[in-house]
């Protein structure tokens, strides 16, 4: 039995507290870099996502909102004004000239014109916008839903995931590209949105095509989308994790 | 060194069993959850350092910001807004670092997880945490209610209440009770066990989730509940600061009222009740003795 009396253990306990504590904090850095905790977070995701789609079924929808809602002014995140030439020529023409590409592991491999994506059924709604820094934003959006065009183009059995291939490469970098599979792809609100708030989509915003995927975070929804692919796995693209911002660190799964 | 509760010669403290091992388990596991979850939290927050009530962010007008701005003679000051204040908060909020290298960052890098601008990692830590914190707290509150210890130990029994004020003083005069007065939680612990246990850490979880687009979507209740995700994100945020002031007020309780024999209750689970000091207190004003304690059948 340890007397309260005895003074020398408790020095010795509040210096190995002070101690452990310093020691934490500096450890802390290698530790998040270190495999075994890349593992441990790769594991924690992975629970994440099961949970979540456990809980939201495949149809449970992303709260919609009413017009006086809207933010007066759509955030713009990421890259808001592409250089790249190919992607500024065809700014400049209106996107007359631009092209959706749908191929990959699908029967029928299409091209299709803005103006034929606008003649397909459209999806107007009024969602949140939840950006990973941790702002939201509100707005309205108009486009094709992708389910719709997925059955037009007859996807494959062995396709699982589907990849948005963009115009924009980040900071000059790589290009940009996102991935979701074919739960989220089929959900009725994932769109391919034409129009932001009643307008053309700005090319801030990413005109003249961008993703919404209204139950995942942001950076999932890839603007000035160019190409989707159908895909059985994203481990050959980029740096193989599925998306832009997943080949930096963070989730593939953006539920949260 | 009456800090630490030492015992009076002559008389011998008797040892008790204050804390079962189940608490003990979620006591440190939740401290070390609650460390991470709090300091990871606070490099996700260093992302958009801003708050917002509503649904949706209105950028030019946040409850709170933590931003850098140049002064009249061009230096750097730290500058936090809540409402509308303005601090000076240069070298903690806003900015902060060594003198010669100056960094522009809403919480210093002392009190982030990682330390260094990095949120993808910290969100890594967040969860990881997150998913250790929750299903514990469940478990805890679960525990707390069958094993029948939320009824024995913390709600307060009716003629508690009447010896509130009596409470109030001596904790303000840091005279903490013995003997069998000691063998349970007074009324104030009580009362913050249970606003923290019932009120903080369950609603630190349910604002959590309802930042994760996806629970909006499986449970549209949480953005009811809170008033939307950015009063939700708020209210994390406010829920995160108040387990901090209870972490930094239960220390220093701690330290005061016997920190090894409460330290040890909690990592053995064995506490020395020591016995009741003679009526004739030497250093105590006898007008502020405590009325004769009265006998306790529980």
């Amino acid at each position: 039995m340890t007397k309260p009396t005895d003074s020398g253990r408790r020095r010795f306990l509040t210096r190995s507290l002070m101690a452990g504590g310093a020691t934490l904090l500096a450890g802390c850095d290698a530790l998040t870099r270190s495999d075994a905790m890349s593992k441990l977070f790769d594991a924690s995701s992975a629970l994440t996502q099961q949970a979540q789609r456990l809980l939201a079924s495949r149809q449970s929808l992303a709260r919609e909102f009413t017009p006086a809602d809207i933010a007066p002014t759509f955030r713009a995140n990421g890259t808001t004004n592409p250089d790249e030439e190919d992607y500024r020529k065809l700014a400049e023409g209106g996107f007359r000239d631009w092209r959706l590409e749908i191929g990959g592991l699908v029967d029928k491999p299409q091209a299709l014109s803005l103006d034929e994506l606008k003649t397909m059924p459209a999806r107007t709604q009024i969602t949140r916008h939840d950006c990973v820094e941790g702002w939201s934003c509100i707005g309205q959006w108009k486009g094709v839903v992708l389910g719709d065009l997925l059955d037009r183009v007859g996807v494959r059995d062995q396709a699982r995931f589907v990849v948005f291939h963009c115009a924009d490469r980040y900071r000059g970098g790589d290009a940009y590209y996102e991935s979701l599979d074919m739960l989220e792809a089929y959900h009725p609100q994932t769109q391919l949105a034409y129009a932001l708030n009643g307008a053309d989509l700005p090319i801030a915003n990413g005109a003249p095509l961008r993703l919404r995927a209204e139950r995942q975070l942001g950076y999932k929804m890839a603007k000035y989308v160019m190409r989707i692919e159908l895909v059985e796995s994203f481990t050959h693209i980029g740096r193989g994790r599925g998306g832009y911002w997943e080949d930096r660190g963070y989730n593939w799964w953006a539920g949260i | 060194m009456p800090l630490f509760g030492k015992a009076r010669p002559g008389q011998a403290a008797t040892l008790i069993k204050r804390h079962t091992a189940f608490s003990r388990l979620w006591h440190w596991v939740n401290f070390a959850c609650l460390i991470i979850l709090l300091m990871s939290g606070l490099q996700i927050f260093n992302a958009h350092p801003a708050l917002y009530w509503g649904k949706d962010s209105h950028f030019d007008s946040p409850a709170l910001s933590i931003g850098a701005e140049r002064d009249a003679n061009g230096a750097w000051q730290g500058i936090t807004r809540i409402g509308g204040y303005r601090f000076d908060t240069t070298g903690v909020l806003g900015i902060s670092g060594p003198p010669d290298d100056l960094e522009r960052r809403a919480f210093p890098a002392w009190a982030t997880l990682p330390g260094p601008r990095w949120l993808s990692k910290g969100r890594q830590w967040h969860f990881l945490a997150g998913w250790i914190f929750a299903p514990m707290l469940t478990a805890y509150l679960f525990y707390l209610v069958i094993s029948g210890q939320l009824k024995r130990r913390l709600l307060p029994r009716r003629d508690e209440w009447r010896h509130l004020g009596e409470t109030i003083r001596d904790h303000v005069r840091l005279r903490f009770p013995r003997g069998e007065e000691a063998r349970h939680y007074n009324l104030l612990q009580k009362l913050t066990y249970l606003l923290v246990l019932l009120g903080l850490l369950p609603l630190v979880v349910l604002t959590g989730l309802t930042m994760s687009p996806t629970m909006d979507a499986a449970w549209p209740w949480l953005l009811d509940a809170f008033g939307g995700r950015q009063s939700a994100r708020t209210l994390h945020f406010i829920c995160a600061i108040g387990l901090l002031a209870f972490f930094l007020v239960h220390l220093a309780l701690v330290m005061v009222s016997g920190m090894f024999n409460n330290l040890r209750s909690m990592i053995t689970g064995r506490y020395a009740l020591h016995p009741e000091l003679p009526p004739a207190q030497p250093h105590a004003p006898s007008s502020a003795l405590p009325p004769q304690q009265e006998p306790r059948d529980d």
